[in-house]
């Protein structure tokens, strides 16, 4: 049984992964009615869910599938139009689907609801209600005429049209003849001359030779094109494959992978039908000749007219190609891997890295140059490693941020409001785990964007500004880091109301003085609302504050700005959750630290005469900005051996993470550094300015900071001072 | 001079005494077109043509058809080896239609 319940497992993945697709695929049909290859992803989603539920027994989700299924058949047919109305009703399809699919891995023999027995009549016949008659129209299938044949059988037709030049050009077309049969065997060969002049006419320097040979051999395609390799520029030449060929072309086609679409001329080519030349040449054709249609010539015909390919071959591969574009369509993800394996691979990858180091080390030690040479190779590998094993977790956001298309919609719908969600940046990649952790606080802020945000199209054209409001999801990569926005063009954050609210809710007194950015900051407070009324899309349980400590359990962060009757930009940084970081390694009282290499800005001398230093105030004048600084030996070490210090030439290295910049001064810098991250463990939880560590080649321990808790320390501390010294 | 002629019983008998190729081709058409009378028999020995490419091998096609525009007759003898063999490679030999008399002599080739 324990079979059947992994099939089912896999089955319900599968359509849960095909009704997001047939979601999508209607959301875009309702911009471009006419895409056909969407409409057949949304009728393949029916139709593969109906053939699997059909397989476990579900006839209740067969028997409503197929309903609709019926329905995108004519759509797709060309016999129904694709409408908004049709488009709501297949979105509720795909909703009931999803209950019905639910109740069946449940209880599959339990009696279907009558609720939901309900909506699935309603639905069917909101579906099929006005085209009874045309359910019953059936189509037929197309089929193809394949025309028979005229290739004599099992052997090559090579036709060769020698060109007038041909000779001058010191070709001479008896040796190519005589090289060819060396391949096989010369069954037929019909010399013509059909253009020779009489008379005077006749220029015995120029070739009028022609000849047709049918011929027996083994030999493929290529080997028999590179005979009359030379002689290309010079001849016509055009090879039919014999008949015994055709089928074995057809058997190679459909031997061919299904990974991914090629076009037509590199299929052929792959199996063989066709050379590089012929294609370059049919190709040539269909360009010179654009211009006499509005649309090119297929390809496919243009080589059958140049007789150098038989029609059923072109039939086969188109078949193939068609084939194979609708498995990749289907296909968006290749291979379930368990995320575990990954995870033991990255570890894994991470220990090779280490030993990597270690090795390399030893190279050093010994100056064993030979051995040097291989080390760094190897050591090219082990990097290249990293970064693919690393990139498998990756995935783009895109996927995450289409979902909201429909939130937006149906929400937008549902408050009588006008709003449109534009995307930027989906294909911005990040780990597989951060993207599902992120997705509730994501709905979260963008639903409150919707219900508070976005004013009423009256509302909004009471005050100048188009019916139709807009909500942005951006993302980008920032110095290792990913950036989410949420911008939206509605009414903004009205401080002062915020500020009531959060001083009668006791979370600031009277008396404190707040910036604008630290009022807007309160939202994220636990037990402070500015909501009105409470609406059922908040009802999640989910508030402000519990969004921000999901992103902050992220290592990430979030801010807000706002312009009262502007709009709101939410901004999310988190960290791309790298196992395995190119570190820059940095010495400092004889302990190394890591600094995530993507936020190091430059490395400087720390020189007291160029630099103002202000040791009282921690800041130094960085051609002309001031730069917070942090002395790490003192800030980790308390300040033991500040002697030795003074003597030591140090560095100030400049990192920066979003807007800030701050220094740390070093001792010692020692360059880049693969990392391996190791958390630390509970014990060291409290830590401050750690993030984790690093097993160092040598068997070391190297700390990995945190460069922005850091950063707030070393602002903070120079605040300290300069408020301390303005005191 | 690559070309000896005699008239003998109505029959004039060219004797093409060189290679026909490329390099002779332009001469050897030259010489070879004011034979192409009608109403005479032409009769070319090749026995010394000890070479013979696809332009030589157009002469021969440029005279067969001479010989059916201007109505004269053609006849190729004495094929030489090299001759025989690029009429067999071409499968040119009925088109002639002059017997083909093989020697013993001639390699296998």
């Amino acid at each position: 049984m324990s079979d059947m319940d992994a099939a089912l497992e896999t089955f319900a993945q599968e359509a849960e992964e095909l009704l997001l697709d047939m979601e999508n695929s209607l959301l875009i049909l309702e911009d471009t009615p006419d895409d056909s290859e969407t409409i057949n992803s949304v009728f393949r989603a029916m139709h593969t869910i109906k053939g699997s539920s059909g397989l476990f027994g579900f006839n209740i989700i067969v028997a409503f599938t197929h309903e609709a299924e019926t329905v995108l058949d004519q759509v797709r047919n060309g016999e129904r139009h694709i409408n908004n109305e049709l488009i709501s009703a297949l979105l509720d399809c795909k909703d009931h689907t999803i209950k019905l699919l639910e109740h069946c891995f449940n209880d599959n023999s339990a009696e279907l609801p009558a609720e939901l027995q309900a909506i699935s009549l309603k639905l069917i016949s909101q579906l099929t209600g006005k085209t009874e008659q045309q359910l019953t129209a059936n189509h037929d299938d197309l089929h193809i005429e394949k025309e028979s044949s005229e290739i004599s059988a099992d052997n090559w037709l090579i036709s060769l049209e020698f060109k007038t030049d041909a000779f001058r050009n010191g070709m001479d077309p008896l040796s190519f003849i005589r090289y060819l049969k060396t391949l096989g065997d010369i069954e037929q060969i019909i010399s013509t001359a059909t253009d020779l002049p009489s008379g005077e006419a006749m220029d015995p320097e120029s070739c009028y030779l022609q000849f047709k040979i049918v011929f027996k051999s083994d030999a493929s395609k290529q080997m028999i094109e590179d005979v009359f390799e030379f002689a290309a520029d010079d001849c016509d030449i055009k090879i039919l494959p014999p008949n015994s060929k055709v089928e074995h072309y057809t058997e190679l086609l459909e031997d061919l992978p299904e990974d991914n679409v090629e076009r037509l001329g590199d299929i052929l080519i792959k199996i063989g039908a066709l050379t590089v030349n012929d294609v370059k040449k049919a190709i040539k054709n269909q360009t010179e000749h654009k211009n006499d249609d509005d649309k090119p010539k297929p390809l496919g015909e243009i080589l059958i007219e140049q007789k150098v390919v038989s029609p059923e071959i072109v039939d086969e591969a188109l078949k193939k190609q068609q084939q194979t574009k609708q498995k990749v369509a289907s296909e968006s993800t290749y291979i379930r891997v368990d995320s575990n394996k990954l995870g033991q691979l990255i570890n894994l990858v991470g220990e090779l890295v280490i030993s990597g180091a270690a090795m390399n080390l030893m190279v050093e030690r010994h100056g064993l140059s030979d051995v040097e040479e291989v080390a760094v190779s190897m050591n090219t590998l082990v990097s290249d490693i990293r970064d693919t094993a690393l990139e498998l977790r990756m995935v783009p956001i895109g996927e995450t941020f289409s979902r909201f298309k429909r939130v937006v919609r149906d929400v937008s719908k549902e408050l009588n409001k006008n709003i449109a969600l534009s995307i930027t940046g989906g294909e911005t990649e990040l780990d597989k785990t951060v993207v599902e952790k992120i997705n509730d606080p994501l709905t979260h802020l963008i639903r409150n964007s919707l219900d508070h945000g976005i004013e009423s199209p009256e509302e909004r054209l009471a005050v100048g500004k188009e019916a139709q409001g807009n909500i942005q999801l951006n993302a980008y990569h920032d110095s290792g880091h990913i950036v989410i926005q949420i911008v939206d063009d509605g009414g903004g954050l009205n401080s002062e109301k915020i500020l009531a609210k959060a001083i009668a809710n006791g979370l600031v007194s009277e008396e404190d003085t707040l910036s604008q950015q630290e009022i807007f900051n309160l939202i994220f407070e636990a037990g402070l609302s500015t909501k009105q009324q409470a609406s059922s899309l908040s009802g999640r349980g989910v508030g402000m504050d519990v969004v921000k400590r999901n992103i902050e359990a992220l290592r990430g962060s979030v801010s807000i700005s706002s312009q009262e009757g502007l709009g709101t930009t939410i901004t999310i940084q988190l960290p791309l959750t790298l196992a395995i970081i190119d570190g820059f390694m940095v010495e400092t009282e004889q302990e190394r630290y890591i600094i995530p290499l993507s936020m190091v800005d430059e490395c400087v001398e720390m020189n007291s005469k160029e630099w103002e230093i202000d040791s009282q105030q921690h800041y130094v004048n960085l051609r002309g900005e001031v730069l917070p600084y942090l002395h790490l030996g003192e800030y980790f070490h308390n300040g033991r051996g500040q002697a030795v210090k003074s003597t030591n030439r140090e560095s100030l290295v400049v990192v920066s993470f979003g807007q800030s910049k701050v220094g740390f001064v070093v001792d010692n810098l020692h360059g880049e550094h693969q990392t391996v991250i190791k958390p630390l463990g509970k014990v060291f939880e409290s830590l401050k300015g750690i993030t984790g560590a690093t097993v160092l080649g040598d068997g070391n321990v190297a700390l990995i900071l945190d460069v922005q808790g850091l950063m707030q320390v070393a602002i903070k501390d120079r605040d300290s001072h300069s408020t301390l010294l303005t005191a | 001079m690559p070309i000896q002629s005699l008239v003998k019983e109505g029959v004039t008998e060219v004797t093409i005494e060189d290679e026909m190729t490329i390099y002779t081709a332009l001469e050897q058409k030259n010489e070879l077109s004011p034979y192409c009378q009608p109403d005479v028999h032409l009769q070319i020995n090749l026995s010394k043509v000890s070479d013979i490419d696809s332009a030589g091998l157009q002469i021969l096609l440029f005279l067969k058809q001479e010989s059916s525009t201007l109505n004269f007759k053609l006849s190729l003898i004495e094929h030489s080896q090299a001759v025989v063999e690029v009429l067999e490679l071409l499968n040119l030999g009925s088109h002639f239609g002059d017997p083909i008399v093989i020697s013993a002599d001639w390699g296998k080739s």
